[in-house]
């Protein structure tokens, strides 16, 4: 029998980790490699999961856990594998910001965050209250993703990412969302998927490149 | 009687209303058809002019529909006041329908019908309904219902950009009147009952609150401004010339002769009865954008060359004499002088159902020039009342009314007006008795250039030889064109020579409005002398002065034509000169010279003569470019710094918009950080 003092350990060393993929996910050049964290980050994500469904007694988290680990480890990841084979998209990752300065954006956020997450903490008695903020800073680790990135396939990784993030929030802060909410946040996910597949096609025959840079053209210029 | 007044109008609204459902199932290509769909409206007209005569002499009626919201439903009262605009909307309204019916047969084939039946009966219905809303909700559905399908009316021909253009203009003065008036409402009926509940939304409400000073000047300032917009006063006259040319012309004769009245029915209803009038300096203002508008619109209509453009201008001139009168009025009632404020408001309202009638008539007429010769130019037509005797007699009736000649109808209100203006030497203060009189000779100098106005257009589209082949070839309108004109020539000359019977029509209005009415003593021959006020300053009677120029004008006719002598056509002041062509004439521009010099700085005006290009000798010039531009300063003024700012503002929110998906997850980004540490 675990002790809950045992599992919110393991839940932390859980949350580091994804945070740790978070960065990773921040900082990586190949595409690739990109997918690799961002599938272990599923798998982090599915673990704890499951792991907070068993200190807590809930049932419906081993089905979110399961759900996580199905889509977000194998099916998602197989699909965006998919698309870069298809499209041949194995070249480095381009930059807006260089990998240094990004890195300590994502530390600032880090920090904000925990910052931010301070009263909250104090407020709420569940156990896993102390990873709402590296959920909060999963979140916009994702977010500063798509921001620093050109190419559309990272973009969609950093959004998966930050779905990661809101989910882990979701059971870190509540013990999860009601389960009807959760089969519906994952049906979106796939379905966002298919569609990003679809819209990355129509975007190289539109452009001749995934580089979103080139959507600047179809601004208006007067 | 059975059926009440108020019931005869709201059947007339539900007919208009029936006709706009099913116009879109009817095939409108059959001309029978399509008449139908112009007779039924004409119909709905005169029941609902039943009904506001009906409403002169009842007491009045009120009647809720439970319509609308829940909690609001529609109030509607008809009271004199409301029964005399109705008498002007549905009279004009009957006549312009008639003349519809023959009017849009000419588009059979080339463009769908459908959608202006449904609007044309919808702007009916909504003018009629506006006069009617006895609540705030109700009024502004209605005056909403009148303003876009009049948008739509006026786009009707929207293939053409200028037209679009013009329609777009009108919609956005429109909404920004609309807004204030609702803001006004707002304020009223605010202090009336709060803001929690509704209750002070009917109007009967609202008259019972009184305001306090700085609330009622507010609320008076934003609905006569919302309502100057409706009613095209300087400076928010611009959709006016814009929008009238692009209209069909019955279109413009409704919307000339009857929608901007029913902005000064609005005006009338806020200031005299919801709010009262509390300052005389209210009045003061009316009146001086009243003179302002006059003059300004008349002298514009004097320099213009596009008949339709010359009416919409005039229009502009013809609200500021009827605001003079309401402003007038005001200032009379503020120094309780209900008699000369009675005199005063009974010249405006005859002047709203004056200018109705002769306005639609010349604006209907304008649309037989422009249907004959497809031609919009004045400078190009000419000649044409040997080709449109009717069109031609009708117009000469229509311009004389304008100009105010007895003994048509445009000369007694014009005449009451100056009345008004002449006896208002009474008021307790100096300097506005010295300012008064200048404005009475601004008005005089109005009325005079109106003649010289309508003199250009009669002689410049009738007289003289036609200059283009265009106008070689015109003819008169078919029959029901011809008799909508009729119809409204005659009720001019009518209400010209016996105007006794409309103002004693009227004197329940003002009654009820300013507490007294003129024609206070009865007169032994009160049919037959219009006195104002007393006999010894001053009376007419239009039917005497009618028998007087028909003894003097027959007179002559008869001596000069008592024995039968030789008559010769000859050229015209050829001066032995055989070749005079058409071009020799006096044209629109060169009549308007004169006052363009005089008045040159009013404008803004742009001149181009340019000799030939060719070395020829000087001596043998062969032809010579003139380009007149003329252009009104309101627009640089008013209205180009404002559209100039809100491309500036635009281009700097442009800026924003970088096209580049990671600036705009940047922005969200950056709110998100911003909240979570504000908040």
């Amino acid at each position: 029998m675990m002790t809950a003092e045992l599992a919110a350990r393991i839940n932390s060393i859980l949350a580091s980790l994804i945070l740790l993929t978070a960065f990773g996910l921040l900082v990586q050049r190949r595409i690739y490699a990109m997918l690799n964290i961002f599938a272990w980050q599923g798998l982090f994500l599915s673990i704890s999961t499951a792991l907070v469904g068993y200190v807590s007694n809930l049932q419906h988290l081993y089905v979110s856990a399961f759900l996580t680990l199905t889509l977000k480890v194998f099916v998602l990841p197989y699909i965006l594998y998919y698309l870069i084979v298809k499209l041949n998209i194995w070249r480095e990752v381009e930059e807006i910001v260089n990998i240094p300065s990004t890195m300590l954006i994502g530390i600032l956020l880090v920090i904000l965050s925990y910052h931010v997450t301070t009263p909250i903490r104090e407020m709420s008695v569940l156990m896993t209250r102390s990873t709402l903020a590296v959920a909060l800073s999963t979140v916009m680790l994702g977010m500063l993703v798509m921001i620093v990135r050109k190419k559309a396939v990272t973009q969609i990784i950093g959004f998966l990412a930050m779905e990661n993030g809101l989910f882990f929030a979701a059971t870190s802060a509540t013990y999860g969302m009601p389960m009807v909410v959760e089969l519906g946040v994952a049906l979106d996910i796939l379905i966002a998927a298919f569609i990003f597949g679809i819209f990355f096609f129509q975007i190289r025959t539109t452009f001749d490149s995934l580089d979103l840079g080139e959507m600047e053209k179809l601004k208006e210029h007067d | 009687m059975s059926v009440s007044t108020i019931e005869l109008v709201v059947t007339a609204i539900s007919m208009l209303m029936a006709t706009a459902a099913l116009a879109p199932f009817i095939n409108l290509k059959r001309p029978f058809l399509l008449n139908l769909t112009f007779y039924i409206p004409a119909i709905a007209c005169v029941i609902a002019l039943a009904g506001g005569i009906g409403a002169l002499y009842s007491p009045e009626q009120t009647l809720v529909i439970p319509m609308g919201l829940p909690d609001l439903p529609f109030n509607l009262r008809l009271d004199g006041l409301s029964g005399f605009f109705i008498i002007t909307i549905a009279g004009l309204g009957a006549i312009v329908s008639i003349y519809s019916a023959g009017y849009m047969q000419s588009y059979i084939g080339k463009r769908s019908l459908a959608s202006f039946v449904v609007f044309y009966n919808l702007f009916l219905a909504g003018m009629l309904m506006v006069t009617v809303a006895d609540d705030a909700f109700f009024f502004l559905i209605s005056w909403e219902v009148m303003a876009i399908s009049s948008f739509f009316l006026v786009a009707f021909e929207d293939e053409n950009a200028a037209n679009r253009k013009a329609a777009l203009l009108y919609v956005v003065v429109a909404h920004v009147g609309a807004m204030l008036i609702l803001l006004s409402f707002g304020i009223i009926a605010g202090y009336t009952s709060g803001f929690d509940d509704f209750s002070g939304y009917t109007f009967e409400a609202m008259r019972k609150s009184s305001l306090p000073l700085p609330l009622a000047t507010a609320a008076f300032f934003l609905a006569f401004t919302g309502f100057a917009a409706k009613a095209g006063v300087v400076p928010l006259h611009v959709w006016l010339p814009e929008a009238h040319p692009a209209a069909p012309s019955n279109v413009s004769a409704l919307m000339s002769g009857v929608m901007l009245k029913t902005a000064i029915y609005g005006i009338i209803r806020v200031t005299f009865d919801i709010i009262h009038i509390q300052q005389w300096w209210w009045g003061g203002v009316v009146l001086a954008l009243g003179l302002v508008s006059a003059i300004y619109g008349v002298l514009f209509a004097y320099m213009e060359n596009d008949v339709k453009r010359l009416l919409a201008y005039s229009s502009v001139d013809n609200i500021g004499i009827i605001l003079i009168g309401l402003g007038l009025s005001m200032m009379f009632t503020s120094f309780s002088n209900p008699l000369l404020a009675s005199l005063a408001l009974t010249a405006s309202l005859l002047h709203v159902i004056n200018h109705a009638m002769f306005k639609g008539l010349l604006f209907m007429g304008a649309g037989a020039i422009v249907h004959a010769t497809h031609e919009k130019d004045m400078e190009k037509m000419g000649g044409l009342i040997h080709k449109m005797p009717a069109t031609a007699a009708f117009f000469l009736a229509g311009c004389m009314a304008i100009s105010s000649l007895p003994p048509l109808n445009g000369f007694v209100s014009e005449w009451l007006t100056f009345q008004a203006f002449l006896m208002s030497t009474s008021f307790p203060n100096r300097v506005l008795n010295l300012l008064i009189p200048l404005g009475a000779a601004l008005m005089a100098l109005t009325a005079a250039l109106t003649a010289a106005t309508f003199v250009k257009v009669y002689g410049v589209v009738f007289l003289g030889h036609p200059r283009t082949q265009h106008a070689r070839e015109p003819h008169d309108p078919g029959f029901t064109m011809k008799l909508g004109m009729g119809l409204a020539t005659s009720a001019c000359v009518l209400m010209g020579v016996f105007p006794t019977v409309v103002i004693e029509a009227l004197g329940g209005v003002t009654a009820s409005l300013t507490g007294a009415s003129i024609e206070t003593e009865p007169h032994p021959y009160h049919w037959l002398w219009l006195v104002p006020l007393n006999a010894n300053r001053a009376s007419y009677s239009a039917p005497i002065v009618l028998l007087g120029m028909v003894v003097f004008v027959g007179g002559a006719y008869f001596l000069l034509n008592m024995r039968p002598r030789n008559t010769r056509k000859a050229p015209l002041w050829d001066c032995g000169f055989e070749k005079m062509t058409s071009r020799m004439q006096y044209s629109s521009s060169s009549f308007a010279m004169p006052i363009r010099r005089i008045l040159g700085f009013v404008f803004n005006i742009r001149e181009v003569t340019r000799p030939p290009q060719s070395g020829l000798v000087r001596a043998h010039i062969q032809n010579i470019t003139y380009r007149l531009r003329i252009r009104d300063r309101v627009w640089n003024m008013a209205y180009q710094p404002v559209a100039d700012a809100s491309f500036w503002v635009a281009r700097q929110a442009g800026k924003l918009q970088h096209g580049r998906i990671q600036i705009y997850i940047l922005y969200s980004f950056a709110t998100i950080i911003t909240l979570l540490l504000l908040l």
